[in-house]
This record gives C-alpha cells, sequence and structure tokens, in this order.
C-alpha cells in the first residue's frame, strides 16, 4: 500500500505542457564555444505571457461593437480567466438575458454597474438582491491587424 | 487518508458552464447517436428520468418539463476533465485518475488537521476555475472515501467536501449507507448480503471475517476490511493498460442490409485497432456481435457473436478487418433488423514481447510502418481521414442532433460575447 514507508514511490513527469528545451548547438569536440552558451534561457513562449491559469483560462471571440471606445472591436480574442476575482474597472464576461456580454465593471457600496465603452448602449445596473455574477474576467484582448 | 473527487453530474455540468441559462433547468445528456440518458441534472433525476433510459421513452416528458437535451459532446467533455485533473494534480501529492469525472488522492503525509480545508478550498477552486462542482470525500480508505463524496451530494450544506476520519462518525454514516451502494458491490452480492440480512454497510462490516472470505473471497473480504478502515485497494497513479478494448455501438436507425453491416463493422475495427496501437499493444482474440432492436418485441430478435483466436497476436488494421469481415459473414442472417453491433479486441498484450510464428507469411515490419503512417495523418488531418475500403467512403457519421459547440478545443466554435 501507498501508506507504506519502504515501498518505492513513482512520482510521474509533467507532460501535459511542452517541455521547450534550448538547443546547446556547439559540437563537443572541436572548434571554439559559443559565447552565449553559459547565458541560455529558455524561449519566449506567448502562452506563458498571456494565460496565467491554464486550467481557467478560456477563449471567446467579440462580437458587436458596444466596447468601441476601448477599441476592442467584432472578431477581437478574450483571454478569460474564471479564477480572477473581479476588482472595480477590471473587464468581464457577464452572462446577461440568454447571452454573455462584455462589460467594464464598476463595483460601488450597495450597487455594481456594468458600463459600456459606446454611449449609444445603456449602463446596467445592479442591485443588492439581483443576482449576479460574473462568468470571468478578461485579462488580455488579442487582435488580427 | 485517501481522496475521492467526484465532478457532479459531469457531462450535464459542463453544458451549464457555457450556457448558464441551464441552471436551475432539468439537463440531459444522451449517449452517442442519441441513444439512451447517460448524465442527469438533479432537476432532472427529480422528474423520475433514468440512467440508461431510451430517448424515445422521454420525448413526451422532455417536452411537457423543458428539459433541456444535448448530445454527447466529448471533446468537450475530455477537456473540462483535464482541467479538473491538473487542479487536483497540483494540489495532491498523487492522484488517480478513475474515469473522466472522477479521481483519488492519495493524501498520505498531509498533516491531518490540514485536511478538511485542504478538501473545501480544492472543491472551491475547481467550482470556480472550471464552473464544474465537485464532491469530495476524504477519508482512511478508498472505499469509505467513495462514501464520503457520496454524503457531499445529499447534504449540500457540506459544500463539497466531507472529511470523516472518527471511527464513531463513520459508524454513524455507515448505519445509514445501503449496502448495495458500496464501491464494488454488484447486484448479485447485494443479493446474497441482503438475504443474509446484511441491509447496511454497517451491517456488513459486522460479519464475521471467515464468513466474507467463504462466500464473497478475496475480493469481498477486500471491501469488508476497507469499510472498517484498514486500507486493501492499492493506488494506481499509472493506470494499468486495459486487458480489452471494445467498440460498439446502437445504430440511429434498425440496419437490415449486410453491405451496411459489413461498412459498420470495418469502422468500429478501425476505431479499436487505433486504440490498440496508442497503448502500444497488441490482441490474440478479436469477437464480433450483431443484435435486433430488443424494445420491437413485435420484430424477429437475432443475437450472435463469435470469437476467432489469432494465430499470431497483431494491431494491424487490415489484418482485423479481414478477420471481423470473416466472421460477420458467418453470423450474420438476413431478414433481421439490426440496432447494435461490436467488435472486441481482448487477449491484448504487450506488442514489444510479441512471439512471432515460423510459418507466418505477413511482412509485419511493412504493416507496422504502413500502420504508422495512417495514424499520423489521421492524427494530422482528422480523423477519419484515411479509411479502410470497407468501412466506406461517406464520412463517418453519428447522429447527434442536439450537440453543444467544442468551446474549447475548436477556434471556430468558442464562447461568442456581444458587446
Amino acid at each position: 500500500m501507498s501508506s507504506d514507508p519502504k515501498t518505492l514511490k513513482i512520482f510521474r513527469p509533467e507532460t501535459d505542457s511542452p517541455a521547450r528545451i534550448p538547443l546547446t548547438e556547439s559540437p563537443v569536440h572541436a572548434g571554439f564555444p559559443s559565447p552565449a552558451e553559459d547565458f541560455l534561457e529558455g524561449s519566449l513562449d506567448l502562452n506563458n505571457l498571456v494565460i496565467r491559469h491554464p486550467e481557467a483560462t478560456f477563449f471567446a471571440r467579440v462580437e458587436g461593437d458596444s466596447m468601441m471606445g476601448e477599441g476592442i472591436v467584432e472578431g477581437n480574442l478574450l483571454v478569460v480567466d474564471k479564477a480572477v476575482e473581479p476588482y472595480d474597472g477590471c473587464l468581464a464576461v457577464a452572462y446577461i438575458d440568454g447571452e454573455f456580454t462584455l462589460k467594464r465593471v464598476r463595483i460601488e457600496p450597495g450597487r455594481i454597474r456594468l458600463v459600456p465603452a459606446n454611449p449609444n448602449y445603456p449602463t446596467i445596473e445592479i442591485g443588492p438582491d439581483e443576482e449576479f455574477s460574473v462568468w470571468g474576467v478578461v485579462r488580455w484582448v488579442l487582435k488580427q491587424l | 487518508m485517501y481522496g475521492l473527487c467526484d465532478c457532479n453530474n459531469f457531462y450535464a455540468s459542463c453544458e451549464r458552464v457555457f450556457d448558464p441559462a441551464l441552471e436551475g433547468r432539468p439537463v440531459v445528456v444522451l449517449s452517442n447517436n442519441d441513444g439512451c440518458v447517460i448524465a442527469r441534472s438533479n432537476e432532472a433525476k427529480r422528474l423520475g428520468i433514468k440512467m440508461g433510459q431510451p430517448y424515445y421513452q422521454l420525448r413526451e416528458l422532455i417536452r411537457r418539463e423543458a428539459v433541456a437535451v444535448f448530445s454527447a459532446n466529448f471533446a468537450l467533455y475530455g477537456d473540462m476533465s483535464r482541467r479538473v485533473m491538473s487542479l487536483l494534480r497540483k494540489s495532491a501529492p498523487a492522484i488517480e485518475v478513475y474515469s473522466i469525472d472522477e479521481a483519488f488522492l492519495d493524501l498520505t503525509g498531509v498533516d491531518e488537521g490540514r485536511l478538511d480545508t485542504l478538501g473545501h478550498g480544492l472543491a472551491r477552486t475547481i467550482r470556480r476555475h472550471t464552473g464544474i462542482p465537485v464532491s469530495i470525500g476524504i477519508a482512511p480508505t478508498k472505499t469509505l472515501a467513495k462514501i464520503a463524496s457520496k454524503l457531499c451530494k445529499q447534504y449540500p450544506k457540506l459544500n463539497g467536501c466531507c472529511y470523516m476520519h472518527r471511527p464513531e462518525d463513520i459508524g454513524k454514516v455507515l448505519r445509514r449507507f445501503p449496502v448495495g451502494d458500496v464501491w464494488g458491490v454488484g447486484r448479485r452480492w447485494a443479493q446474497l448480503l441482503e438475504k443474509n440480512g446484511v441491509k447496511t454497510a454497517w451491517d456488513f462490516t459486522q460479519l464475521p471475517q471467515a464468513w466474507v472470505r467463504q462466500r464473497m473471497h478475496v475480493v469481498g473480504l477486500r471491501m469488508w476490511s476497507e469499510l472498517r478502515g484498514e486500507p486493501c485497494i492499492g493506488f494506481e497513479e499509472f493506470p494499468a493498460d486495459k486487458k480489452q478494448i471494445a467498440t460498439t455501438r446502437t445504430f440511429d436507425h434498425d440496419i437490415d442490409d449486410y453491405e451496411e453491416l459489413h461498412k459498420r463493422i470495418a469502422q468500429y475495427v478501425a476505431a479499436a485497432a487505433e486504440k490498440l496501437r496508442r497503448q502500444r499493444s497488441v490482441c490474440g482474440e478479436i469477437s464480433i456481435f450483431i443484435l435486433t432492436n430488443r424494445h420491437k418485441e413485435n420484430m424477429p430478435q437475432y443475437y450472435e457473436n463469435r470469437l476467432l483466436k489469432l494465430l499470431v497476436p497483431t494491431d494491424n488494421t487490415l489484418e482485423l478487418t479481414s478477420h471481423a469481415v470473416r466472421l460477420l459473414r458467418r453470423i450474420f442472417r438476413p431478414g433481421f433488423a439490426y440496432k447494435r453491433a461490436g467488435v472486441i479486441l481482448s487477449d491484448l498484450r504487450s506488442k514489444s514481447g510479441i512471439q512471432t510464428d515460423l510459418f507466418d507469411a505477413t511482412d509485419r515490419t511493412k504493416h507496422d510502418r504502413l500502420m504508422e503512417a495512417v495514424d499520423a495523418l489521421n492524427d494530422r488531418f482528422g480523423r477519419h481521414r484515411l479509411v479502410t475500403a470497407a468501412e466506406g467512403f461517406e464520412p463517418f457519421k453519428m447522429n447527434r442532433s442536439h450537440l453543444s459547440q467544442r468551446y474549447t478545443t475548436d477556434w471556430q466554435q468558442i464562447i461568442k460575447v456581444k458587446i
């Protein structure tokens, strides 16, 4: 049984994410060793930058134009993190009236306001008794130029 | 201590994450080909919908009660499962993935004073990060951890975690726990036990050891000891390879045509052989079965199966297909409406230890290279791109009329956010 201290315990290596192994190119037996070899660092992985909580991160696509003032337009890709606690001023995906929507969250004593960045759309106010939950907080907006 | 983390109504919960309007509504998920119910939300359970119930029996109830119906979306469920398992792996010293929605945790070495906090924290984290509600049971044995996790489902006040360790608490729980619901007690043992006056898990633990050993053998004895708090079921961090690989399907319509059945069998062989190669095994036996629709009692019924032992174990789709087709020719009878068929590969062994036959005429190295190429192409360009001629040329079709989007595995199908 695994509670027996004498038994050999085998740990599983983490294989879920691709390991990036830096290449050391200089041949062993010949030539001048590369002066950069002692300074090798991992290559930059965009996933590491935009995904803080891999299990909680989901991607979403923007439809519509109510956040135009923020520079977020149709087709942009949102990196949504469900692990991040909504904070005052955060950009969040919320589920309202049967659809996902993107709004700036304003948390004030006794009320929450969901503010669009397009003056043509109204601010939604949520009272203390209304049921409402943020689906996830947007951490990045990706746009192809 | 051991933990068991079980995702509540997993498939239904996955659908709810991406469609929050389903919260509070009855939800059911149907098997491949929309055959029968394989998952139910609590609301659907309360409507009396049973696990495995055929869809057609439920149409009326579904309309009346506005039950949300989904075709199984295994791409989505698999991805959500990976997320849950990954979170578990990060906080428990070791985990054993038991099924798509269940994992055991080995909590050996964790300070017992911290276990309750750890379990509740984990349940909360999984819920927040993935949207999936879970029930975590923590107890001295795996069998007791299972019971503790079931308790969480009965008592929402436990907030997703039940740490059950004091003997008097365990005793109290076991006295109310039906013996038939204990992990590993099948219907036959439940009947045997009830005949002997055993109704609850507690009654079972009070039986003499000799009686249990004699009537229920080693397996029964293990359950008995586990219920008494003595761990006997090993922890398998690395699941053993499957001993048998089966691909079986219920058709979306009755099939009476030999050609059509032939195609289906060839498709199932291809799917099973691919799984076989993935775990680097070969099979020494192949069997197939065909079956008519039991629910249509006025129609003539037929069931037949046939097994073939192979001279040289193989993992080759072409070879297995020709065997399967030969078996099908032998058991196929015209004039019946077939509803279900399957291919089972058994006597599995590791490919590296394969024993060759001196007079084997097949060039196995060449076949291996072909199969490698087929698998590589299908991995890269999508399943069923490269098929055997026997499988037919129409795209692989499954009746999945209530399929939700593959929100997490296909860029074209991710969540849409209106702004």
